[in-house]
């Protein structure tokens, strides 16, 4: 088997030698970065698939429903059948049974029933209600309100309820922006950190780093390529509840393109910090999971940071995810200009920033 | 002739304590097929990787074409090509996809479509790299070597776990490099492909080169072509070795278990004489062969051991 001998012909060599330009390199590896994503099916399902999946799952799941109707235990006596149908009289959708005094305590114990009545001899009623319980707080105050009612009350101030369940204030609309940041999080942390130190572990790294490639080029790529991954991202996702759970979107396509732009910047550049020694895909995994745990819990992505204790309110806003989601919300929701949200801006920027230039002190090629 | 590669006295520690390389003189001239033969761990991947500028020594100079590392790297890189131990390419890639790719990194590349036929990848060059053999694998790291239009080519290790068949195809891609004016400098653990390939060899251990020269100025050295390796019955004292060793023509002796070498000059002057010897001490002859010296006798004469440790 003979090599094929490759002789130098004067005129073929004219013809032959193409020189590349300043930006071939950097043009390659991109295209290369994006053909492998595409190639990989399990990429295309945690990016793309499964946010939408999470999203359509937590929107039914917390979808508006109406209340819970109130259930009731009236402990039987003589008075019983009177409050019955007080009960029954004014509030028909209300649940109300009838029980011994055990049977009634043990319901209520068991969340079966949200309140019980005792009729007294004298015509009085006494209730027992768990002030801890929402629903128990609510069924005590239905309770005597109908009981009042029924008994001759008179309501001297005039009024009239309208019913109200716009978009903008439902647990989708909160969901949605979160999950547009928590996305940008994962795939920066993901679609960098671990594709860096997959490649080191694979010492192509290496094998890059002994061609005359621009290093520069190399990192400029890998952030060109979540760039565009993050406009496929943040489209489909917002795509897909606007059209499907009917959210409103107040600020404009640009600013929301640009936040994005800024959090997959950031997030690529924690990644790339979290991935700059870790010679094992199995320690970064570790490394990844550990940044990213504290901004699942508190950054807001499921349920309001609120919920924490006020005094921490100004350590969670500090995290980048949160100042990502908090931007997302209020650019989305209430349509606020990205000038109004520079210091959320400014958080992201340190974060990214900050972790980019540690990065680039303390990254291992080989 | 030029000099192609030079380092002097290169020393690299790990940790301040592993000292993988531990002062190595080499002189490559352009042209030359050069191999450093050595077992595994004896410190071969560190200066190759040196060589390549990739690990920064812990004392000692490079030269490479005539410049340092410290100041040309760029146009240090863009004349040489290389292929590192076990690099695993993305997968997901195709033959020519990868190609393009590092032929993207050089500023004056070969046409991709020529060195994907020189590698005899043509069938394969819309497969993925995860599809490839392990020969295929094997061409196409030194495809992405060679893509660079590259003066020197590194190997280390380049025909590790390949078939025969594959082993072959890739020497003969490497003789083509070489006869088209290129220098090599590879690792190899296989004493044949040393012999086979290489104008020079250093022998590598613990290090330090142990001996440098020409595959057959290294068998030379062993004094003898070659080699009479025999077993007897019975068990063999000090007194009997005494008296193989000082048969005529016996250059060196050497036990491995229960088979001895000898090594000498001429075979039909040294085996009546080994004959009679084992007649008269009583003993039968239960093994008896005679075989040319290779580079691996030249490897245990020096080190009492053997390259591929079993």
């Amino acid at each position: 088997m003979a090599v094929t001998e490759s002789r130098i012909d004067p005129e073929k060599v004219v013809i032959a030698v193409k020189r590349n330009h300043r930006w071939s390199g950097y043009s390659q590896l991109l295209l290369a970065r994006l053909r492998e994503l595409q190639r990989e099916p399990e990429v295309v399902f945690w990016v793309f698939v499964f946010p939408l999946l999470l999203a359509l799952g937590l929107g039914i799941a917390f979808r508006n429903k109406p209340a819970d109707v109130t259930a009731v235990a009236v402990v039987a006596n003589a008075n019983a059948d009177k409050i019955v149908e007080m009960l029954h009289r004014q509030r028909p959708s209300m649940k109300v049974q009838v029980l011994g005094n055990d049977a009634a305590k043990q319901g209520f114990r068991l969340g079966k029933y949200d309140l019980v009545v005792e009729p007294g001899g004298d015509g009085s009623v006494q209730y027992d209600y768990d002030p801890a319980r929402t629903e128990s707080v609510l069924a005590r105050e239905q309770v005597d309100d109908a009981l009042q009612a029924a008994s001759g009350r008179k309501d001297v101030l005039p009024n009239k309820s309208v019913a109200s369940s716009e978009p903008g204030s439902r647990y989708i609309d909160f969901l949605i922006p979160g999950l547009l940041g928590m996305n940008l999080m994962n795939s920066g942390m993901w679609g960098i950190g671990f594709a860096l130190v997959d490649m080191r572990q694979r010492k192509l790294l290496k094998r890059f780093v002994a061609t005359p490639m621009r290093r520069s080029d190399f990192l400029m790529a890998l952030t060109s390529s979540r760039l565009i991954l993050m406009v496929v991202e943040v489209g489909l996702l917002l795509a897909f509840g606007v059209l499907f759970f009917h959210v409103r979107v107040l600020g404009s396509v640009l600013s929301i393109l640009l936040l994005g732009a800024i959090g997959a910047v950031s997030f690529g550049g924690i990644g790339l910090l979290t991935a700059s020694r870790a010679q094992k895909i199995e320690s970064v995994s570790g490394l990844i999971n550990v940044v990213m745990m504290p901004m699942w819990i508190f950054s807001g992505v499921f349920f309001s940071y609120e919920r924490f204790p006020a005094a921490i309110h100004p350590l969670i806003q500090l995290l980048p995810l949160t100042a990502l989601n908090d931007a997302f919300r209020a650019t989305i929701l209430q349509g606020q200009s990205l000038e109004a949200q520079w210091s959320r801006l400014l958080v992201l920027t340190v974060w990214g920033g900050v972790s980019f230039l540690l990065a680039l002190r303390w990254f291992r090629w080989t | 002739m030029s000099v192609a590669i030079v380092c002097r006295d290169l020393r690299k520690t790990y940790d301040g304590k592993v000292e993988a390389v531990r002062g190595v003189n080499l002189e490559i001239s352009a042209g030359e097929c050069f191999g450093l033969l050595g077992p595994n761990g004896a410190g071969k991947t560190t200066t190759i990787e040196i060589l390549e500028g990739l690990l920064a020594p812990t004392s000692g100079q490079v030269r490479i074409l005539d410049q340092a590392w410290s100041t040309h790297p760029r146009e240090l890189r863009e004349q040489l090509g290389v292929s590192l131990q076990e690099t695993r390419l993305s997968e997901k890639l195709t033959v020519r996809e990868t190609i393009k790719l590092f032929a993207s990194f050089y500023t004056q590349p070969r046409p991709a479509e020529e060195v994907i036929e020189e590698l005899q990848l043509t069938e394969k060059a819309g497969s993925m790299v995860g599809k490839l053999s392990g020969g295929q694998r094997q061409r196409l790291a030194v495809a992405t070597a060679l893509v660079g239009n590259p003066k020197i080519l590194f190997l280390d290790e380049p025909t590790t776990g390949l078939d025969p068949q594959s082993r072959r195809q890739l020497w003969d891609l490497i003789r083509g490099f070489q006869k088209r004016g290129g220098t090599v400098l590879l690792t190899t653990h296989y004493m044949d492909e040393a012999e086979k390939l290489c104008d020079r060899l250093a022998i590598v251990d613990h290090g330090q080169v142990i001996a440098e020269g020409t595959p057959s100025e290294l068998i030379e050295r062993l004094g003898g072509h070659h080699v009479l390796e025999f077993a007897v019955s019975g068990n063999v004292d000090g007194a009997g070795l005494a008296v193989w060793k000082s048969l005529p023509g016996v250059e060196a002796l050497r036990e491995n278990g229960d088979v001895f070498s000898l090594t000498v000059r001429e075979p039909h002057l040294t085996i009546p004489p080994l004959l009679e010897a084992v007649e008269k001490q009583n003993r039968q002859l239960l093994q008896l062969t005679t075989r040319q010296a290779s580079l691996e006798d030249v490897f245990v004469n020096l080190t009492g051991r053997h390259l591929r440790e079993e």
